[in-house]
């Protein structure tokens, strides 16, 4: 089943095309990696389809994005928001206590019962398999946390609104590979629960951690496929050289 | 040659650390001995010559003048760094606060009795004085808290606007807690200008020196009252006496807010 369908999207920084007539479908309950080299646009993907490119004032977009098939940029954004969260490249906890920071989103959708607040904090951290690290501390400083820790702390935040989709952008390229191998382990233990999708510019953990990949090259889709299929039998010639090395 | 300009920087940090002790230490030489009773006395006479109605006067035009100009000052600051385009319009008007922030304050003293003493036909009187300081340390808050706004990480706000936050509850609730110890310096440096002030408050809140009735009334804050102690002639020692108190109460606000600007940075 697809979770976000992408139709003849197009996007634009003022005269330079970012995204160029790009169409896929986002599967249900699976992790959607894209590769690429820098600058081929996939952040710029990425930031489409929870809008957070409404904020960058130059970008234009035509075509179409669906997300359960209601057409995202006709649908509220800060609902849209709620039921696709997004984790950043780098951890950017608030500087605030951790439970302060997890119950940000569900305090910014109207929860204000303490009880309620306790439990979505615990669960939350549970699910970003943070709880036992962090259950003595959680009225400290999140800035007092390691960066793989904020990372998942940051992931804690974007389930505590119960979304449906998490996005992340490059979450585990400024983290050691302990913290990263934690990272991993625990999106493919979220992937039944969410839809997920991933940025990465290592293919080693696209391989990893995703069924489908879709790999990006100056602003094209170039080849979207089963991750397997894709890293081992390549349809396309520029997909093969990426993968084996040979540029980017 | 970094010889010469180690010894350069050290020789001019040395000067300007001589000059303030030098002014601290006359004031204290000076005003020390000129404390008396007579000075803290509640009712001004031309005897006691207190200074306690004065102290009066200055906390209430204090108080007066940021309840005005810290909500405009940060709104506006809020506004500049957040909702503006970065255009042409908006460069101007920052470059206009930049200058106001350079202006004398006799500027705005004469500006405060035209429009002000004059115009609102307020008289001189403590609402006068009080407008014409907040008019005064507006630029200075703006600029303050302009610039602790600029420092705030824009990942912070991406994070909240992603949780689905609108932007008001981003700006409230993530973005100006971040940039409160900035702002605080901010106030607290407003504080300072207007206890210093004289000039601009000579013109609109006038030189009486008993403590006002209301807010219509006239009244001299303790850098006035000083200046006047001291331009009269007949009471140079207790104006000493006077600048050793001011003196004190400048270095407490100091010494208060820097403890609890540490507390806030702390608590993140
Ligand atoms: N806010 C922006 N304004 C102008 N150009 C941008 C902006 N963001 C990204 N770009 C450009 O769009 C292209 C794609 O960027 P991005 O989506 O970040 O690529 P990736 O995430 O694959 O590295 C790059 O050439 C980049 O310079
Ligand atoms: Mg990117």
């Amino acid at each position: 089943m697809s979770k976000i369908k992408i139709k003849d999207f197009n996007l634009f920084y003022d005269n330079f095309q970012g995204l160029k007539n790009i169409n896929m479908n986002i599967e249900e309950n699976k992790i959607t990696a894209f590769i690429g080299p820098s600058g081929c646009g996939k952040s710029s993907l990425l930031k489409s389809i929870n809008r957070m490119n409404d904020l960058v004032d130059s970008c234009v977009t035509n075509g179409n994005i669906y997300f359960d098939d209601k057409d995202i940029m006709k649908t509220d954004v800060t609902q849209l928001r709620k039921e696709i969260g997004m984790v950043f490249q780098n951890p950017n906890p608030f500087p605030m206590s951790i439970y302060n920071n997890i119950a940000y989103g569900p305090r910014t959708h109207g929860i204000k019962s303490k009880e309620e607040l306790d439990k979505i904090v615990e669960s939350s951290l549970r699910k970003a398999a943070l709880y036992d690290e962090v259950k003595d501390s959680i009225h400290k400083s999140a800035l007092k946390l390691s960066g793989g820790q904020q990372q998942r702390l940051c992931i804690a935040r974007a389930l505590a609104i119960e979304p449906e989709v998490l996005l992340l952008d490059e979450p585990t390229s400024a983290l050691d590979p302990i913290s990263t191998l934690k990272i991993e382990e625990l999106l493919q233990s979220l992937k039944d629960d969410y839809t997920i999708v991933i940025v990465t510019h290592n293919m080693q953990q696209a391989l990893r951690i995703s069924d489908n990949t879709g790999f990006f090259l100056n602003g094209e889709l170039i080849e979207f496929n089963e991750t397997d299929k894709l890293f081992t039998f390549p349809e396309n010639e520029k997909t093969e050289n990426y993968i084996t090395g040979r540029f980017g | 040659m970094d010889k010469i300009m180690k010894k350069l920087i050290y020789l001019v940090a040395s000067l300007t650390f001589a000059s303030l002790l030098g002014i601290v230490a006359y004031i204290v030489i000076k005003g020390l001995p000129n404390l008396s009773l007579d000075l803290f006395r509640f009712n001004y006479t031309t005897e006691n010559m207190s200074l306690v109605p004065a102290m009066i006067t200055t906390i209430i035009i204090t108080i007066i003048a940021l309840i005005i100009s810290i909500p405009i000052g940060i709104l506006t600051a809020i506004y500049l760094v957040e909702y503006a385009n970065k255009n042409i319009i908006m460069k101007f008007i920052s470059i206009a606060i930049d200058t106001l922030s350079g202006i004398p304050s006799i500027i705005y003293g004469l500006f405060g009795m035209i429009f002000f003493v004059t115009y609102l036909n307020l008289g001189f009187s403590i609402l006068a004085g009080s407008f014409t300081l907040s008019i005064m340390v507006l630029p200075l808050i703006i600029t303050t808290t302009r610039e602790s706004l600029l420092t705030v990480s824009d990942s912070l706000r991406q994070g909240s606007l992603a949780l689905g936050a609108t932007k008001v509850r981003t700006i409230f609730k993530v973005v100006l807690p971040c940039a409160l110890p900035g702002i605080f310096s901010g106030i607290i440096l407003s504080i300072g200008r207007i206890f210093g002030e004289s000039a601009a408050l000579i013109y609109t809140a006038g030189t009486v020196a008993q403590i006002p009735e209301n807010l219509f009334s006239s009244g001299r804050t303790l850098s006035v009252h000083m200046f006047a102690l001291s331009t009269e002639g007949l009471h140079t020692d207790k104006a000493y006496g006077t600048a050793f108190v001011l003196m004190i109460i400048i270095l407490l606000i100091n010494f208060l807010s820097n403890q609890v600007i540490k507390k806030i940075s702390k608590e993140k």
